[in-house]
């Protein structure tokens, strides 16, 4: 699989507008695609949104408006939540009852699988995964990173969590409980991490740029 | 959660359940690794279509309750080398959960 | 006791490898899909059922492709399951999308 270079990106119709900021990093550059022959999974979903559209399953415009909506997440929801949880116990107290309520007070949609926000507090420390395939709030945080999904993080962090949050940089202190939320059924979890000390009278824009992605996993704590 | 879930579910919170030691083919969701370990509902979350019958092509009903369940590190795991305070939290569907008693 | 290999909690497995890739185009349009087929204007399929697909991969093709080839194989399957796609259309479906794709590079890549 291949990161691609939008600048580069040129040719035939994907159905979306790579004019805009996605907000996040791109991968490392990689020699334009478009010379090389369709992968045989390339192509077969190429065929597969062909077939559905000629159909009338799907119509065209239904599947920009998808790729588009997909595009539109990221973990700005998340963070704007997390920040006004932070200082605004009312909403928290909501997001703790009833998460897409809770987003739909700030104009977020937050799809229709039930979400479970979950709080990190002085004495317990919780981190997410799907052991079984890749569950993943992603309406509230965008698409997952590749390792969520990848072997490493689903085998090991259910059974070494202390370990693998060190390789992320997190050290969680013996005396407070860490807890693995294994996302195995119909509930999404996204964590509401700790808000660090010293951020006391911080505007929001600056609180919500502390609670990035890993922390609403639980592998990072915010780092004022 | 719907009322149906909150009238039929087997379990209440703070109930001692243990997952099913039970290893049959096709799809579960109830993970290999928490088989035949002892844990405590923490929360009935609802009533869901039965996902093994969703991934034949089914409708999923009658539906079933599902229990977000705390078990201790150290049960699940031999030679757990985190504190003993250390939790996970799994969702398991009814069917896969007996009571302890 | 049988255990499935999607099934891995608790395996031993290496270091956690933490780069990331910009999801490409086509990876994004197989989410779509899956979206698509799966709202509740259509129901076409769940997403019980593209698990189902995966784990029944078996376990060197499921470690052999990537996210997304695994997603698109098994949607792909189930729609042939269900009548929706025949495998006759899909095989012309994609040489034309490969004709396609080699016309649109030859017009911009000179």
């Amino acid at each position: 699989m291949s990161g691609h270079d939008h600048d580069h990106h040129h040719g035939h119709d994907h159905g979306h507008d790579h004019g805009h900021d996605h907000g996040h990093d791109h991968g490392p550059f990689q020699p334009d695609i478009e010379d090389r022959p369709l992968t045989h999974y390339q192509a077969m979903t190429e065929a597969v949104a062909d077939l559905l559209v000629a159909k009338g399953i799907v119509t065209p415009a239904e599947l920009r408006k998808m790729l588009e909506i997909i595009d539109s997440k990221s973990p700005a929801a998340g963070s704007k939540m997390v920040a006004r949880a932070w200082t605004d116990p009312g909403f928290k107290q909501r997001m703790l009852e009833d998460v897409i309520a809770a987003a739909a007070e700030l104009d977020i949609d937050a799809g229709g699988i039930p979400i479970k926000a979950i709080e990190n507090t002085e004495g317990v420390h919780n981190v997410v995964v799907c052991t079984l395939c890749s569950c993943y709030p992603r309406l509230l945080i965008g698409l997952p990173p590749d390792w969520y999904k990848a072997r490493a993080y689903r085998s090991r962090v259910i059974r070494e969590p202390r370990a693998v949050l060190k390789e992320f940089g997190t050290e969680i202190p013996d005396d407070v409980e860490l807890r693995v939320h294994d996302s195995t059924a119909d509930l999404r979890y996204l964590i509401i991490p700790a808000r660090p000390k010293g951020t006391e009278g911080w505007s929001a824009e600056k609180l919500e740029a502390l609670v990035t992605r890993d922390t609403m996993i639980g592998v990072a704590v915010p780092q004022p | 959660m719907s009322a149906e879930a909150a009238t039929n579910a087997r379990f209440r919170p703070g109930d001692a359940v243990r997952v099913r030691r039970a290893y049959p083919p096709g799809h579960v969701r109830a993970p290999f690794f928490c088989r035949g370990k002892q844990g405590v509902v923490e929360e009935l979350v609802g009533a869901f279509a039965n996902p093994e019958e969703l991934a034949y092509g089914r409708d999923g009903r009658p539906s079933l309750p599902l229990y977000r369940v705390v078990f201790r590190q150290a049960e699940l795991w031999d030679g757990y080398d985190g504190p003993a305070r250390d939790t996970a939290v799994i969702d398991v569907y009814e069917n896969w959960l007996e009571a302890v008693r | 006791m049988h255990r499935r290999h999607h099934d891995m909690g608790g395996l031993p497995a290496g270091p956690v490898e933490q780069a990331e890739h910009d999801y490409a185009p086509w990876e994004k349009k197989v989410d779509a899909i899956m979206r698509l087929l799966t709202d509740k204007q259509r129901k076409i399929m769940t997403v019980d059922e593209l698990r189902r697909g995966i784990e029944e991969m078996g376990p060197g093709i499921y470690d052999e492709l990537t996210y997304y080839e695994r997603w698109i194989g098994s949607v792909t399957n189930t729609l042939i399951e269900k009548g929706v796609l025949t495998v006759d259309e899909l095989g012309r479906a994609m040489e034309e999308a490969q004709a396609r794709h080699a016309e649109a590079a030859k017009a911009v890549c000179p």
